[in-house]
């Protein structure tokens, strides 16, 4: 078969000592950056642009491929052990994984998340080898009024993230809201709550204020605990790997993650968040322990660890075949194509057929390295948790801080920062869940503008979200997300019987 | 046991963000060309400008003509900073470009095309750093207010910036900068999905021209390059430019797929974007807002179609205030032996930028046109008041 050719091809160049080296280099620096918090894969590969003067195409790309790979994989670690995701796309799951860490199930934890990283990512390499054409397809179907269903669907899944009050949740969500509205206007080109700040036009980075939010939020919350509380070491509880009872409930959210996040990366302003925040609450929907979620349910931790794989491996399939970008580190590979001439999009298997097959030969390999690489590790990075807290917490603010200003040079992205951790410092301290923030962080420039796109197109025609398949189906999806849970309730009221839970609320628990 | 933890594992952490940073690469201090001034001055933007050095530090080392980017060690005292309206002479010391937009953008790629020229045409370090933001005015006001009277800095700029500072509304504008030279243009292209009923142009313009909102356009973000076009066509067949149903997205990645999949009647996007989707036809070109047709480019030009209208997106290079004529002489000759070099030849080949090599008072008045031009249009479209 042609495509099992050009496939041994590229491992054949790909296996090449010099490529592997490159390979082992990128996946290592890929899950370093990861790490720390605010300097993601997309400032990692834009700060080594650079070397592709030096290298030879392929093994830049074998490099830049792993710089992306190992990001999402050492994204989680933080996220998991000291609460403080590295990157937007690890925030779900630092919900149940700092649950874990707590719990003395890190170990757990940051095992399911590498191998949940492993499966998706070696899942949706082949899907990228053998389905890359009709899953690009898929994105040129997607018009405005369906990716407007589609944040709706993710809306839904606010509900997974409220915790145990509703109206907590709620205000949590609408700070969030207002956060995503801050900037120029992307229809009108006008602006909104900037105050005269010309760095609030291009509005508030997701990565500031996930930053902000839990990383300096928790280490002033820390801080504030620690003439109170003596000083807790979460030791590791049981065995530091996985039991069979987590390996039994991780296989099947670490598929449904791929399921999710595949498709949805490879939409266009699909994005790699969207996907772990409806893993989480899928898997919170599904799962036979509910009463764990919120306390560290594994689900929660394999779900949306192999969702955002899945997303990131997603992405490659429009940049390869159309030649959309459609994350920042997409768009930054898209111009290191271009520093050799090379334009990704339809003519790109044909132009370059041995550079992209040795790409996509890579991405197995740097799967398998991240899985070697990262498993060990899980012994070393527990032991951060052994660090005195003092010492860790304000290494943690220097990174955040480093980080954030990386992204943009600006001191005034820093105090924002910080500003934002003052505010996640309040709502830690007063139980308010952060989740539903930066949910409302990351939804509602997308979702406010592909409403208005789709109208504008209509004319102002409500009924094209009605009209078009693919949003109607979407919106039921949504209804039903929101109904579901409700419907056993409904049914044993019907029967006369009494009601076993309490008021209805969202989420499981409940109201304070 | 936490002790020995300590001792490694902070110091790796560290050493990893170094890494990371490619700060860990070259301090920006140039070898023996530096001024003595340099090493002790400490301007208010020192800082920033010595952080924003070491993220682009490896960009020199490779970039930087003759290996002069011996590194020096220490990354607080940067060649980089210079103090305002310094005493320094062009040519002097090394020249910093900012790009006003993040890396990967027009200004950046622009920006590292001009880098290995120009310092072969100064014998100078040159390196270029980022700093993006609301289409380039953020850049624009620190370049403006940081930098008066210094020789050694540099800013590109552009129509998008021209557009920029009166959609924003801006406070600084860019006749306070002193205009050195304009290096590029590309041109704009007019596309629909190929199974789009239009197959020309003028089929397009007489629907737009009969009910001008029924035509939704996909292009980048409102009042850029590709909006304008919109409105200079909605001028010249006679439709009222604030109907134009222009549908913004904020990067080329979402317009373009916006119009591939069928969302919009037309887009408006760069050529250079469409190209490879015009070529593997996925897209049919309409038109292109150059004065010429393009070599090997099978589509007719706005105004071969009939309609009076050209659009460049030109980039161009300017310099800080308060630079004195002579100084500026030199800046411009420097411009002039980097646009002969061959590296700077290749880029324009290999980004596939056209030639637009215009300096000093002919950029000036050009500026100007351009400024009234796009107020105009602006103001027609409904973005400014």
């Amino acid at each position: 078969m042609d495509v099992w050719n050009s496939l041994l091809n590229g491992f054949a160049t790909a296996l090449s000592p010099e490529y592997l080296l490159l390979a082992a280099i990128g996946v290592t620096l890929g899950t370093l950056v990861g790490v720390l918090p605010g300097i993601g894969p997309a400032l990692t590969v834009a700060l080594l642009l650079p070397i592709t003067y030096n290298f030879d195409p392929t093994g830049a790309f074998i490099m830049f491929a792993g710089i992306y790979y190992g990001g999402m994989y050492g994204g989680s670690t933080t996220s998991i052990l000291l609460n403080t995701p590295g990157e937007s796309a690890s925030v779900a799951t630092t919900i149940e994984g700092f649950a874990m860490a707590k719990a003395g199930r890190g170990g757990a934890a940051l095992a399911t998340s590498a191998i949940g990283s492993f499966v998706a990512g070696t899942i949706s390499t082949i899907a990228i080898t053998f389905v890359a054409p009709a899953v690009a397809q898929l994105a040129l179907l997607f018009q405005p009024a369906d990716y407007f269903a589609l944040t709706v669907l993710a809306f839904v899944s606010v509900t997974a993230l409220v915790g145990r009050s509703l109206l907590r949740g709620m205000l949590s969500l609408f700070v969030g809201l207002f956060v995503g509205l801050v900037g120029i206007d992307v229809l009108s080109g006008q602006t909104r709550f900037t105050f005269g700040v010309r760095e609030l036009l291009d509005g508030l980075d997701i990565v500031v204020v996930a930053v902000g939010l839990f990383a300096v939020g928790e280490a002033l919350y820390v801080a504030s605990r620690m003439r109170y509380a003596a000083e807790e070491i979460v030791g590791v509880k049981g065995s530091v790997w996985m039991t069979r009872d987590e390996w039994r409930r991780s296989w099947k959210p670490w598929l449904r993650g791929t399921l999710i996040g595949f498709p949805l990366g490879s939409l266009p302003a699909g994005g790699a968040e969207i996907p772990t925040f409806l893993s989480y609450s899928l898997e919170k929907r599904l799962s036979k322990h509910k009463e764990e979620f919120g306390r560290g349910a594994i689900e929660g931790v394999a779900g949306p660890e192999a969702a955002n794989n899945a997303a990131f491996s997603g992405v490659l399939v429009p940049l390869l075949t159309l030649g959309i970008p459609t994350s920042a580190t997409a768009a930054i590979l898209l111009v290191a194509f271009q520093i050799y001439n090379l334009q990704p999009g339809p003519l790109l298997f044909q132009n370059a057929p041995d550079l992209v097959w040795a790409l996509i030969a890579s991405l197995y390999i740097g799967n398998v390295m991240l899985l070697v690489l990262n498993l060990p590790l899980v012994r070393i990075w527990i032991k951060l948790l052994e660090i005195p807290r003092p010492l860790l917490y304000s290494s943690i603010l220097v990174f955040a801080t480093l980080g954030v200003y990386s992204l943009a040079n600006s001191v005034i992205d820093v105090l924002i920062m910080y500003g934002i951790g003052l505010v996640g410092f309040f709502m830690r301290r007063y139980d308010f869940p952060v989740g539903p923030t930066v949910l409302g962080v990351i939804l509602v420039p997308l979702m406010e503008a592909q409403f208005r796109r789709a109208l504008s197109i209509s004319q102002g025609d409500l009924t094209i979200f009605l009209r078009r398949p693919i949003s109607l189906t979407i919106l039921l999806l949504a209804v039903a997300a929101v109904l579901l849970p409700y419907v056993p309730a409904l049914i044993a009221r019907l029967r006369g019987k009494k009601r076993t839970e309490g008021r209805f609320v969202f989420g499981s628990g409940s109201e304070d | 046991m936490y002790r020995m933890i300590r001792f490694i594992a902070l110091p790796l952490l560290v050493l990893l963000l170094l890494a990371a940073c490619g700060a860990a690469g070259e301090p920006t201090g140039a070898g023996g060309q530096d001024s003595p001034a340099t090493a002790a001055s400490t301007s208010a933007n020192a800082p920033s400008a010595a952080a924003e050095s070491s993220i682009t530090a490896s960009a020199v080392a490779s970039a930087s003509a003759g290996g002069a980017a011996a590194s020096t060690g220490g990354t607080t005292t940067s060649g980089a900073a210079t103090t305002a309206g310094g005493s320094a002479t062009f040519g002097t010391q090394p020249i910093n470009i900012m790009a006003p937009a993040a890396p990967g953008g027009g200004w950046d790629q622009t920006a590292r095309a001009v880098q290995p020229g120009l310092a072969a045409a100064t014998n100078q370090n040159v390196q270029v750093y980022n700093v993006p933001g609301a289409g380039g005015t953020v850049g624009l006001a620190q370049f403006v207010n940081d930098h008066r009277g210094n020789p050694n800095q540099l800013m590109m700029t552009g129509l998008v910036m021209v557009g920029a500072i009166q959609t924003n509304n801006a406070p600084v504008d860019l006749t306070q900068a002193t205009p050195l030279a304009t290096l590029t243009t590309e041109w704009e292209a007019i596309v629909v999905p190929t199974n789009s009923k239009y197959q020309n142009l003028k089929e397009l313009m007489d629907d737009f021209k009969a009910n001008p909102s029924a035509i939704s356009w996909g292009g980048g973000s409102a009042g850029s390059t590709d909006h304008v076009l919109v409105g200079l066509l909605a001028k010249e067949v006679g439709a009222d430019p604030s109907k134009i149903n222009y549908i913004a997205h904020s990067g080329g990645g979402e317009a373009l797929s916006a119009i591939l999949s069928g969302a919009v009647s037309a887009g408006v996007s760069g050529l250079n974007e469409v190209r490879d989707q015009v070529q593997a036809g996925q897209l049919r070109l309409l038109g292109v807002s150059s004065d010429e047709r393009l070599e090997g480019l099978d589509a007719p030009t706005v105004t071969e179609a009939g309609y009076n209208v050209t659009l460049p997106n030109w980039r161009g290079i300017v310099a800080p205030p308060d630079i004195s004529a002579e100084e500026r002489a030199a800046m411009i000759a420097a411009l002039e032996r980097m646009h002969e070099t061959p590296e700077w030849q290749q880029a324009l080949e290999k980004n596939g930028w056209n030639d637009f090599f215009r300096t000093g008072d002919e950029f000036t008045s050009f500026l100007q046109e351009e400024t009234t031009r796009l107020q105009t249009v602006l103001r027609d479209i409904g973005l400014v008041q």
